[in-house]
């Protein structure tokens, strides 16, 4: 007797009309409701930002040090300064053998890790808070250096490897002169190219935009070649027998064939270009928001540090949404946009 | 399928009424627009040679309607391909209008059976496509294709993309798309086989109405023997490997065609002749009967 096993025998009709049961969010591929999507889109930003606080404000968890609040005769501990639990409790039981006056101080977290309401605060007073010296740039001003060494970066890096993936995918002999060299040289990192970058573009914006271009421009030419090779080839077989030839069939065809997965592509690439921007400012005269964050960590304000780290994740992931959602504009027969 | 009355077995495909000779008399007295001789298509599958294809030769005549029937794996495909100039020949010669084809051309429309609409492009601009291509201006070939969308009824739905229309409305946009053009001739590469039963019988009757009214020629690739019957003047049936010629059948039906055609002893005749040509009694292969399948439940209900 041959057993059927009964997961292929039951209906797979409740999984398609996309009520939500719960045990059924944790099959293969189950379709989720609106209300699902909606609550784990919440929760998978607001379970980390809970475990955070919850070392943050609970004080029995973590909390390794003592913050000092008054150092009794202590000479060398200061309001302010921070000490690990060991020393705390030995310098108390020196005071209690001595006669001494013990120190005070509340359990505290190391400096490097921020309560989320500190960081919270800090991105508004990092823009209030002027410039450290006299030349230095105000936060805004930051950003806004960043965002033009993403932009020309990815402008100058899209203006070579767009064009020349296309043709690499449409013409399997651009793409057997061109690919075996980019294949190599997108395995060289890019920041190995920075002291040669400054000695060729100076120390200015030169050199970082340079930086990312190189770890741009070689995934790109390969991922738009590897998309355009996708088009639909029976699309190009029907425009040629309505007489379509020659460039026209990559202009009318083939480009428009691909055009909303290029697309898809460049905003992947985007994210690439922003991972590189940090390597990119601190080569030559650091710039930029990475000069922000060096600063401030070096003052130990790491809740400006992560304020500004968190700024970045915050343009780079709206820039992609204000793009997701021009491209569903853009595209409206691309069905697997939505 | 409804059940059709037995016809009678004694009347043969070759048996043709006064009707439907004089008709096909006409047909064959008209000009030659395609000619293919002696066209051979070999290919290379790992070491050896195949051939797809053995010295194919058959002329089509101005306005004829020209069915390929054939097993699967007979090449029939191939030969479309190769007609539409999306393929080479190994040897041989193909002459449209007494011009050898070379590459894929404007004259030579297609329809294929997926569709190959431009999904970026709205139902007039992927009319207009071909058009445009030729260099037609750009109000010349919105015109032309309003015609043709009115022409079809769809003209409510030319701003339409194609992804919003159904399989049996998006084949209709495709064989405009390739009529628009003024090709001599219309190739379709079994062009409803995607269709539901229903849709495919309103398609064959409303590619017929097409034909009827315009100067188009075609050859219609296709697996179903009552399509091919229903829809050709001439069917030309290939055998597999290699994909040779059995036989240029002439259909003994009149026309208009309709559908009680179905149930007539003429159709049973050339369907039991392509049944006999497509499904020789042999041995072994995909004739050979599946083997019988043992009860593989415990239940002892009977579902027959």
């Amino acid at each position: 007797m041959l057993s059927i096993s009964d997961a292929a025998l039951r209906p797979i009709s409740e999984v398609e009309t996309g009520q939500a049961v719960p045990g059924q969010w944790f099959r293969v591929r189950a379709r989720l409701s609106r209300r699902a999507r909606i609550l784990l889109a919440f929760a998978s930003i607001l379970l980390p930002l809970g475990l955070w606080s919850t070392v943050s404000y609970v004080p029995f968890i973590w909390h390794p040090d003592m913050l000092i609040s008054d150092p009794g005769d202590v000479d060398y501990f200061q309001p302010g300064m921070r000490v690990d639990k060991a020393m705390f409790a030995s310098e108390i039981a020196n005071a209690k053998t001595n006669g001494t006056a013990p120190p005070v101080g509340t359990p505290a977290n190391p400096v490097y890790l921020p309560a989320p309401g500190d960081v919270l605060m800090a991105f508004y007073t990092s823009f209030t808070t002027p410039p450290m010296d006299q030349n230095g740039l105000w936060l805004h001003q930051s950003l806004w250096q960043s965002i033009q060494t993403i932009f020309w970066g990815f402008v100058i890096s899209s203006m070579i490897g767009v064009p020349l993936g296309i043709l690499c995918g449409a013409h399997s002999a651009a793409a057997r002169l061109v690919e075996p060299f980019v294949e190599f040289f997108r395995y060289l990192p890019a920041p190995a190219f920075s002291t040669l970058c400054v000695a060729v573009l100076g120390i200015y914006a030169g050199p970082k935009i340079a930086i990312i271009v190189i770890g741009t421009l070689f995934q790109q030419i390969l991922i738009i070649a590897n998309t355009t090779r996708k088009a639909d080839f029976s699309l190009v077989e029907a425009a040629l027998t309505l007489g379509t030839k020659n460039l026209r069939l990559l202009t009318k065809v083939v480009i428009p064939s691909v055009l909303p997965d290029l697309y898809r592509d460049q905003r992947v690439l985007l994210g690439w270009a922003w991972t590189y921007l940090i390597v990119a400012e601190l080569v030559g005269a650091s710039s930029g928001i990475s000069l922000f964050i060096t600063q401030q960590s070096r003052y130990q304000h790491f809740a400006n540090v992560y304020a500004a780290i968190a700024m970045i994740g915050i343009l780079g992931l709206g820039m992609d949404l204000i793009l997701a959602a021009l491209g569903r504009k853009l595209f409206p027969w691309d069905r697997s946009a939505s | 399928m409804t059940k059709i009355p037995m016809p009678d077995t004694t009347m043969s495909y070759l048996d043709q009424s006064d009707a439907v000779k004089e008709r096909l008399d006409r047909l064959k007295a008209r000009d030659v627009i395609l000619r293919v001789d002696r066209l051979t298509k070999q290919f290379q599958a790992g070491k050896n040679q195949v051939t797809a294809l053995d010295e194919i030769s058959f002329e089509t005549h101005r306005r004829e309607f020209l069915c390929i029937i054939g097993p699967s794996g007979c090449g029939k495909s191939t030969l479309i391909r190769i007609l539409a100039g999306l393929e080479t020949l190994s040897d041989g010669q193909v002459l449209l209008d007494n011009r050898p084809v070379n590459g894929p051309g404007r004259e030579r429309g297609m329809v294929f059976q997926g569709y190959t609409l431009f999904p970026w492009l709205t139902v007039r601009k992927n009319v207009m496509f071909g058009l445009r291509m030729n260099n037609v201006s750009r109000f010349d070939a919105e015109k032309q294709a309003n015609e043709w969308l009115d022409l079809i009824g769809l003209k409510k739905f030319a701003d339409y993309y194609p992804h919003q229309l159904s399989g049996g409305m998006k084949q209709r946009v495709a064989i405009i798309r390739a009529l628009v053009n003024h090709p001599r001739i219309l190739l379709m590469d079994e062009p409803f086989s995607a269709l539901d039963a229903q849709t495919r019988a309103r398609m064959q009757a409303y590619l017929l109405e097409i034909w009827k009214k315009i100067d188009i020629t075609v050859i219609f690739i296709t697996h179903d023997l009552d399509e091919a019957i229903f829809l050709a003047d001439r069917i030309l049936v290939l055998s597999a490997h290699p994909g040779r010629l059995q036989e240029l059948i002439e259909v003994p039906l009149e026309r208009p065609r309709r559908l009680e055609h179905f149930g007539s002893a003429e159709f049973a005749a050339t369907k039991a002749r392509l049944e006999a040509l497509i499904h020789p009694p042999t041995e072994g292969g995909e004739d050979e009967a599946y083997p019988s399948v043992p009860l593989l439940t415990d239940v002892r209900d009977n579902v027959e």
